[in-house]
């Protein structure tokens, strides 16, 4: 127990350094830098000695690991730098950026478990017709773009039956109800694809489970068919689609960049997609590192519940 | 994997020949596109489909369906260099790690897992912020970080062919490594690594696109691409909704193309045929018996005959079991002994169903029962012991649960109550410190100790009739001799019936008082154990006992019955043992045998039965 918690330990911060390091080595390469883009934004002239103050004042005319190493010792001091244009603490600015990726992404999460398990079940217990529309379905879900669906359902949904507001975000402490309304249409989009993934796992590993002989044997015992579908199989058969949903949780990242661009909300994936084009080095760094910390999260989580499901694994 | 074979799929053949046009049509756009992608024709803009635009124009009139030939040469090229990068990647690293093993597998493994743990999304931002706008450097990037998928295939099935004999003989001739992965294993893979690929592809496609929207890549100053498209479509979907359908329509196609492809793929080379299931069903109603059931029976059993599909497998089998009395069913594998013992709680895998005949149980027929009746039978009338003690156990549950949530479910009472009779249960099978076996769960027991366990849980219910079908094949020899004492001992105990099904002679003699032996779904003979050990009435049972290791005269080989035991489709016309029989005539094979009677209370299926008496 305490070898697999210091394991983890050790490969969440290596992944952790491994991210970090790439993105200084990455955004150093990138051309142009961000005392560039301030000057830019203020003067349409500047001299060379204004563009080297400017680097001096951001602190990025020292050389990389000098740069990389500050950035280690703020973190080791909770700090994740300063975003080179406000000034302000990157944790501040990210802060309020949480909460809707989060929201969306765990949202998501929760609607394709509940409803993907539930027609995974259903589709190996039917069998038959049922599983051939489990399997067109997560097939056209994969093949749909989720920003084409995104901005379908903005038309639909929101510009002409107005039945959600077509972008923006409300915190879910200020209106529960708007908040619900503000990222129903992301949640929807993610989802389409991703509650057709998880019925197709949860069913093929089902069935699997309930071609197994101590499935009959419950059977010969006279348990009911609900206790051995939802107990006994689905506990049996739920580590693959527990990977399953690891997985999503950490592909959800990538989809929620797109869908915050569609319905602009202003969540990490924006932050991260205009921190890019303006080389703010800490902004980016920030994210980065709030989405590696959502990863090492994800696979905890999913060892957790290995052991929490397999006794072969709790024991040893 | 062959080009036949997807011949024979029709979606895959399908998916194959439209990627094919798309590659064809779009690398020759220049030619093929009905019109220049970027000529403006403002008066026209927003047309629908006409027979000049077969798709319609967008808002600066410029023909849709020009464009989207344009525009798909970037997803072209890019998935193209995305695959490449993949593929290169995922198989080299895969076939040396799993070809080398040792430490190059464990560093190969563990820098997949990192890539795997790397948000992608940011890195491929990050190294667009690099290379503004450049697709190469995006798709090399999405290649980089998605080859632990192929990579982990590659090294799976390289480990697997590893130990293959004509890779161990390549390797013993002195073939290098490089070579035999290049010549005998990689070849293989093909499958695969196509199914792998076809799905990446199918990604890159999509993340192509998506950047592309987003305007990180290919802004639409650039020229038209299947991305921007859609972000321009999007601009006017309020005015014209129409050009969101060909421009998300071909993303879909393609994308579904290559998905499908790789499933052709994969179900050609891997197969993925779905289990069997045995899954309760409406089952036909069985024709009707003429035959009268005995009343005073607990079960009665009149010409039953079992069928799967087309097949019937078992067939008129016809028996008595009295209560409390043990009854034997002996056969080699294959004739149909589970088949039998499983129909009567309606426990038939996919497909099984009661043809005809009747079985009543206790003055219910169970054959053609509702799986709602069946429920009210099985565990509390009717109790079943399988072979395997391992598999009948579910693994994620304890002992001590798995007994109370039975218990429970034929008798309600309180959690604690159950708990009782759960170790009262583990007590009664012998098990030695019962209430720390109901602590264990299924792989922390021997097989000897999970027997028990599910001979307890077949009598959590106090069944009527306990059907023990092979309970000891599957153990050690000591175990069987305990496992047959405990349930001659709980049979007089409880006073249950037993159907015992075995190929165990010794088994048989240890436990029942009567039995029947079937052959090829056919009850040859039928009488007292004792009567079929001393004189046999068909040469079937006889062959039996003389390759019986308990009866053979030590130190002579043991007699076997030549030949196998034909699978029900080719079954012979008349006697179905008349091919392995040394008293087979032409008479055997003329019409069905009857059963006839040699003596009180006895059955045999031969007409040569007087050759059997006669010494």
């Amino acid at each position: 127990m305490v070898r697999e918690a210091v394991r983890w330990l050790v490969s969440s911060l290596v992944l952790l350094f491994v991210v970090s390091a790439l993105t200084f080595v990455l955004v150093s390469l990138a051309p142009g830098d961000a005392a560039k883009s301030i000057l830019a934004g203020q003067t349409s002239t500047y001299t060379q000695e204004q563009y080297e103050n400017m680097r001096v004042l951001l602190g990025i005319d020292q050389p990389l690991h000098e740069q990389y190493w500050t950035w280690l010792t703020n973190l080791a001091h909770g700090s994740l730098g300063q975003d080179l244009f406000s000034g302000q603490e990157v944790t501040e600015v990210l802060a309020g950026r949480i909460g809707p990726s989060l929201s969306i992404i765990l949202g998501t999460v929760l609607v394709s478990a509940v409803l993907g398990v539930g027609l995974g079940i259903l589709s190996a217990w039917r069998g038959g017709w049922l599983g051939r529309v489990v399997d067109a379905v997560s097939l056209v879900g994969f093949a749909v773009p989720n920003f084409w669906l995104a901005l379908v359902l903005v038309e639909l949904l929101a510009v002409r039956l107005t039945m959600f507001p077509a972008g923006g975000y409300t915190d879910l402490a200020t209106d529960p109800g708007a908040w619900l309304a503000a990222i129903a249409l992301p949640v929807i989009t993610l989802s389409a694809g991703a509650v057709a993934f998880v019925a197709k796992q949860t069913r093929d590993s089902m069935a699997d489970v309930l071609s197994r002989e101590f499935v009959t044997m419950l059977h010969a015992r006279g348990l009911s068919t609900r206790s051995i579908l939802v107990k006994h199989a689905l506990r049996n058969a739920s580590i693959p689609v527990v990977t399953m949903l690891g997985l999503l949780l950490v592909s959800l990242l990538s989809g929620t960049v797109l869908v915050e661009s569609v319905f602009s909300i202003p969540g990490l994936g924006q932050e991260a997609v205009n921190a890019t084009g303006s080389h703010n080095l800490p902004l980016i760094a920030g994210v980065a590192f709030y989405f590696t910390i959502v990863v090492i999260i994800a696979n905890l989580l999913v060892d957790l519940s290995y052991r929490l499901l397999n006794p072969k694994v709790r024991g040893s | 994997m062959t080009l036949t074979g997807l011949l024979r799929r029709p979606l895959g053949l399908i998916s194959a020949l439209y990627l094919l046009v798309l590659v064809i049509v779009t690398t020759g756009a220049p030619w093929v596109a009905p019109s220049d992608p970027e000529a403006q024709d403002l008066g026209n803009a927003l047309a629908g489909p006409s027979a000049e635009h077969w798709l319609g124009t967008d808002r600066l009139g410029r023909d849709v369906l020009s464009r989207l030939l344009h525009g798909g040469q970037i997803t072209l090229v890019s998935v193209v260099e995305a695959a490449l990068v993949f593929t290169l990647l995922g198989v080299t690293l895969g076939l040396a790690a799993g070809y080398l093993g040792g430490w190059a597998d464990r560093l190969i493994a563990r820098l997949g897992d990192l890539l795997l743990a790397l948000p992608g999304i940011i890195v491929l931002l990050m190294v667009l912020s690099v290379f503004p706008g450049n697709d190469l450097a995006t798709m090399i990037a999405l290649g980089v970080i998605s080859c632990p998928t192929l990579l982990r295939v590659v090294r799976g099935q390289t480990m697997a062919l590893r130990q293959e004999l004509y890779v161990k003989a390549a390797r013993l001739s002195g073939l290098t490594g490089g070579r035999i992965m290049w010549r005998h294993i990689l070849p293989r893979l093909a499958g695969p690594i196509i199914v792998q690929v076809s799905l990446f592809a199918a990604t890159a496609v999509l993340v192509q696109a998506a950047l592309s929207f987003l305007g990180l890549s290919t802004p639409e100053t650039e020229g038209p691409s299947w991305g921007n498209m859609v972000g321009s479509a999007a601009e006017v979907i309020s005015r014209d909704s129409w050009l969101m359908v060909p421009t998300g329509g071909i993303l879909v196609i393609t994308v579904l193309a290559l998905g499908l492809l790789g499933d052709a793929v994969r179900d050609l080379t891997v197969g993925r045929a779905l289990p069997a299931v045995v899954r309760p069903r409406r089952r036909p109603t069985p024709v009707a018996t003429t035959a009268e059931p005995d009343r005073t029976a607990l079960l009665s059993v009149r010409d039953l005959t079992i069928a799967f599909g087309d097949t019937t497998v078992v067939r008129d089998v016809t028996f008595d079991v009295g209560p409390g009395e043990a009854f034997g069913i002996v056969g080699e594998s294959g004739c149909g002994k589970t088949v039998t013992a499983r129909s009567l709680l309606g426990l038939l895998a996919d497909g099984g169903y009661v043809k005809s005949g009747s079985a009543v149980f206790d003055g219910r027929e169970l054959a053609g029962m509702s799986e709602k009746d069946f429920r009210t039978i099985r565990g509390s009338r009717i109790g079943l012991v399988a072979q395997e003690p391992m598999s009948g156990l579910d693994p994620s549950f304890r002992v001590g649960s798995q007994l109370v949530e039975v218990i429970r479910r034929h008798d309600p009472m309180t959690r604690r109550a159950a708990r009782a009779r759960a170790v009262e249960l583990l007590t009664m099978v012998h098990l030695p410190e019962p209430a720390q076996v109901a602590r264990r769960y299924p792989h922390e027991l021997s097989g000897g100790m999970a027997q028990r366990v599910v001979i307890a849980l077949a009598l959590a219910g106090n069944p009527d009739l306990l059907i023990a079908d092979e309970p000891t094949t599957a153990l050690d020899v000591t175990v069987q001799v305990e496992i047959l004492g405990l349930l001659r001992e709980l049979r007089s105990e409880l006073g249950m019936a037993v159907i015992l099904v075995t190929h165990d002679w010794g088994a048989l003699a240890d436990l029942c008082d009567r039995a029947m032996v079937m052959y090829a779904g056919e009850v040859v003979e039928q009488a007292t154990v004792d009567e079929l050990y001393r004189t046999p009435r068909h040469p079937y049972t006889r062959g039996l006992l003389a390759a019986n290791p308990h009866v053979a005269p030590v130190g002579d080989g043991l007699p076997v019955i030549p030949g196998s035991v034909p699978p029900p489709a080719l079954w012979p016309a008349g006697c179905h043992f008349q091919p392995r029989c040394d008293l087979a005539t032409a008479e055997c094979g003329t019409g069905p045998i009857p059963l006839v009677i040699p003596g009180p209370e006895r059955e045999s299926r031969c007409i040569h039965i007087e050759e059997l008496v006669a010494p």
